[in-house]
């Protein structure tokens, strides 16, 4: 399995879903050996076994070096470090500039490579580099199925299937539509575009997702499978926390950018507030769109009840829920979205976007759709104002969450190896 | 002595709300969706009610008063068709005019308000009683509740009002291995005569007939009538009661209901020891064989035969509870708007919507909700309430 971050250090839900997923393998008996461009040494192998990626050379030998070279030939890596990813065309390179390729190429991957696993200024070469030192792990380790999840890895599984031959399956957690609209960064696109296309088999979060990957990558729909997220919560986690004021919470806490919807939150607070003065909203993140935000809640005049936290992390998320008497996710595009049913566990009722990945696999919490401001002002007023309501969503909430367990996703994984195993074995 | 076919259909539609937001709240007082409500009415008068009383019409001619029926219509029905399909309410005239056709009390708003105030109860019946007098020409002397809910004290209090027939279901839970084709009596009050629906042959029409699926598909009327007549063996009578939108709404005219319902009487009275009563004939004409124990409200929906899809979560009972914290307002208010509009927010339908009980299967009670999930039910519900109260209670100042 082919991941590019794994808990404790994640910067998103990435790393807490690879963990749920392969706890919920481990139990139905599936081992996963999970690579990372960066493990820490820290992070819980109880149900895994890590490899860093780090940790490996790219290859042994000089002879394995060009068998590998002559293998992975959909990767070249230019001055500039653009990917080039089209087989075909790398087929029409006169042997000359191969050549001259293979020279610099042996320099420059011969060796360790310390890879940062972030997402930093020179990540498409890490993402190439990593598919290379893929390429050598697949070929140390033995195992049936490839699993790689979203696209800083399928230039990885791609690899390993090609010198290996087994399967692969892609997950897929986020497409560039979700992250950018519709401006879509081109090379990412075109990565994620190859690994759906050279996958067995695709997993999505979500049956939003699902559609965006047969309609926007036109991949086949008959390889598309949703597997919902789970979550693995222990119990309801509550904590007492002392308020310093007297009105009720409202709370949006996510990157402050464009697919969250933040505008949508600010007009509905601005609709409140014309009602009651009863309430205070909190917006906590950052993004691209905080300045805009500041402005326009100023513009509004509202930003006496309108508070901004800056990025949160940690502890201090958790208390983020602890002080909310109602959390909002109005996403404009969401694959799936965890945080609705961490606030939910922390008993807080959760009004979601219908354009939510999440939107689901919950009937407890109330949906709006992202652009219908009345609604979901209406939704938030109902939240503040009828107890009954803010009763239920919670108590049934909590147990809807407590019933979405990485178990049951894992086992339907467990089933779509399964299906690419036997389609193997059967060709063979 | 013959044995007894019993038919009743129920007709309602509720005033559906308009999406109320709570900045209306104190500002606008309107909460009906017109649009909806007029679309619905039309539709199903179109579809139904006009072209399912003409036959009925036709049927009783023919058969000179061998074939009989009764109805409940809702007074809030009534008003509608008033408003938006008077040529719906005037076929109900007709029918009326035969002598042949039998019409029901019940509670004017099709409310649950049996189950909270007894005095609101009793209010809205006598309102119904008057609206059936001013457009049927009769006098109710049977009664049938909301939904057929019924206890042995709901039963009493319908038999203190004088009435000496009552419809309810023939739940499973409450008959054990008895059957539902005799008629029983209240337990409190042996005046009040019970007939209960035979919930296997009603759904075999109401929900079945157009399922191909079903084992007994295509149900024709000779079929259906050796049933009944293989039921009437041993028994008294069978009860078929039945939402009247099942004919050409619930299954469509394409489905052959029509066609079946027009071959149904001839079959019946084919068998020469089956005879067709209205529900007060045939409480005269029979002897109870026994009083039925029900200390629990039962009704005719869903599986649990029970009032869990209305009150059965904490959103209907707090919306359920303070819908009646201002009855007394309204009733002293003198202002018939809001007394109209008090009487329009009770019917069950609106506490229909917020039931939880079916996210997932949720085919009837999906059928014409306007609302996507119960918790948007709720809030709407709750807005128009908020504003309704302020009303009530500023009057009262």
């Amino acid at each position: 399995m082919f991941g590019w971050e794994f808990p404790p250090h994640i910067a998103g839900g990435l790393g807490t879903a690879c963990d749920g997923l392969t706890r919920g393998l481990a139990k139905h008996q599936v081992e996963v050996l999970f690579v990372m461009p960066s493990a820490s040494g820290d992070e819980d192998q109880t149900a895994v076994r890590i490899i860093n990626a780090s940790d490996v050379a790219a290859f042994r030998t000089k002879e394995e070096a060009r068998r590998i070279f002559d293998k992975v030939q959909f990767l070249k890596v230019t001055s500039n470090l653009i990917p080039y990813l089209g087989p075909d065309e790398f087929e029409e390179q006169v042997d000359l500039e191969r050549e001259k390729e293979w020279n610099e190429f042996r320099i420059s991957f011969g060796q360790k490579y310390k890879f940062s696993g972030k997402y930093g200024n020179n990540l498409m070469e890490e993402v190439m580099r990593y598919s290379l030192v893929a390429a050598a792990i697949a070929r140390q380790n033995r195992f049936d199925v490839i699993h790689a999840h979203d696209w800083l890895t399928y230039m990885a599984g791609i690899a390993a299937k090609r010198v290996t031959g087994k399967p692969l399956v892609i997950h897929v957690h986020a497409t560039e539509f979700d992250r950018s609209g519709e401006n879509v960064n081109t090379q990412v696109y075109e990565l994620e575009k190859r690994g759906m296309e050279a996958a067995d088999r695709v997993i999505a979060v979500s049956n939003l997702t699902r559609n965006t990957i047969i309609n926007r990558y036109h991949i086949d729909p008959s390889k598309v499978f949703t597997v919902h997220n789970a979550v693995d919560f222990s119990s309801a986690e509550n904590r007492e926390i002392s308020r310093g004021v007297p009105e009720k919470i409202v709370t949006f806490l996510g990157r402050i950018t464009f697919q969250k919807g933040p505008e949508y939150f600010i007009e509905a607070a601005y609709k409140v507030l014309q009602k009651t003065q009863n309430v205070r909203f909190v917006m906590a993140g950052s993004g691209d769109m905080f300045n805009r935000s500041v402005r326009r809640v100023a513009k509004l005049g509202i930003s006496s009840h309108f508070h901004f936290t800056g990025f949160l992390r940690g502890e201090d998320v958790k208390n983020m829920f602890a002080y909310s008497d109602v959390y909002v996710m109005p996403s404009v595009s969401e694959p799936f979205g965890i945080s609705p049913l961490e606030a939910m566990r922390a008993n807080v009722p959760t009004i979601i976007s219908k354009q939510s990945g999440v939107a689901e696999v919950l009937n407890h919490a109330i949906k709006v759709d992202f652009w219908d401001v009345n609604a979901l002002a209406d939704a938030i007023y109902g939240l503040l104002t009828y107890p009954a309501l803010t009763a239920m969503t919670v108590r049934c909430g909590l147990e809807e969450v407590n019933s979405l367990k990485w178990d049951n996703a894992a086992l339907k994984v467990k089933h779509i190896y399964e299906s690419v195993t036997e389609e193997k074995s059967k060709i063979q | 002595m013959k044995k007894t076919l019993c038919l009743y259909f129920q007709v309602h539609q509720p005033y559906r709300l308009r999406q109320y937001r709570f900045f209306d709240i104190g500002k606008n007082h309107y909460y009906f969706d017109d649009f909806a409500n007029k679309t619905i009415m039309s539709r199903v008068a179109s579809r139904c009610y006009i072209p399912a009383n003409k036959l009925m019409l036709d049927l009783i001619k023919k058969y000179d008063g061998a074939f009989k029926i009764a109805f409940s219509v809702s007074g809030i029905a009534m008003e509608q068709m008033e408003q938006y399909a008077p040529e719906a309410l005037e076929s109900f005239r007709q029918l009326a005019d035969t002598g042949h056709v039998e019409f029901l009390a019940e509670t004017y708003s099709h409310s649950l308000s049996s189950l909270i105030s007894p005095r609101k109860f009793k209010d809205q019946i006598s309102m119904h009683v008057k609206a059936v007098e001013k457009h049927f020409g009769q006098k109710p002397r049977a009664f049938r509740n909301t939904e057929l809910i019924y206890s042995d004290t709901i039963g009493e209090m319908v038999a203190g009002l004088g009435f000496t027939t009552m419809l309810t279901e023939g739940a499973r839970h409450i008959l054990g291995w008895k059957s539902p084709d005799y008629l029983y009596v209240n337990a409190l009050n042996p005046k009040l005569k019970l007939l209960l629906r035979n919930f296997r042959l009603s759904d075999d029409i109401a929900f079945r007939f157009s399922d191909r699926n079903w084992g007994d598909w295509p149900l024709t009327a000779e079929k259906y009538a050796a049933w009944i007549a293989g039921a009437l063996e041993k028994d008294d009578i069978v009860n078929i009661f039945m939402d009247y939108e099942s004919f050409g709404e619930h299954q469509t005219a394409s489905s052959g209901i029509f066609n079946f319902l027009k071959a149904l009487p001839g079959m019946i009275l084919s068998h020469a020891d089956l005879e067709v009563l209205t529900p007060s004939q045939a409480t005269q004409k029979h002897q109870p064989i026994a009083p039925l124990n029900v200390p629990y409200a039962i009704s005719w929906a869903d599986e649990e035969r029970d009032i869990s899809a209305w009150l059965g979560n904490e959103l209907q009972k707090e919306a359920f509870a303070d819908l009646y914290k201002i009855e007394n307002q309204v009733r002293d208010s003198n202002d018939p708007e809001l007394q109209r509009d008090f009487r329009r927010l009770q019917a069950s339908d609106h506490f229909y919507y917020m039931c939880t009980k079916f996210f997932s299967d949720g085919d009837v009670h999906k059928y014409f909700n306007p609302y996507d999930t119960p918790y948007e039910a709720f809030i709407n519900y709750m807005n128009v309430l908020s504003d309704i109260t302020l009303r009530a209670t500023k009057k009262k100042v």
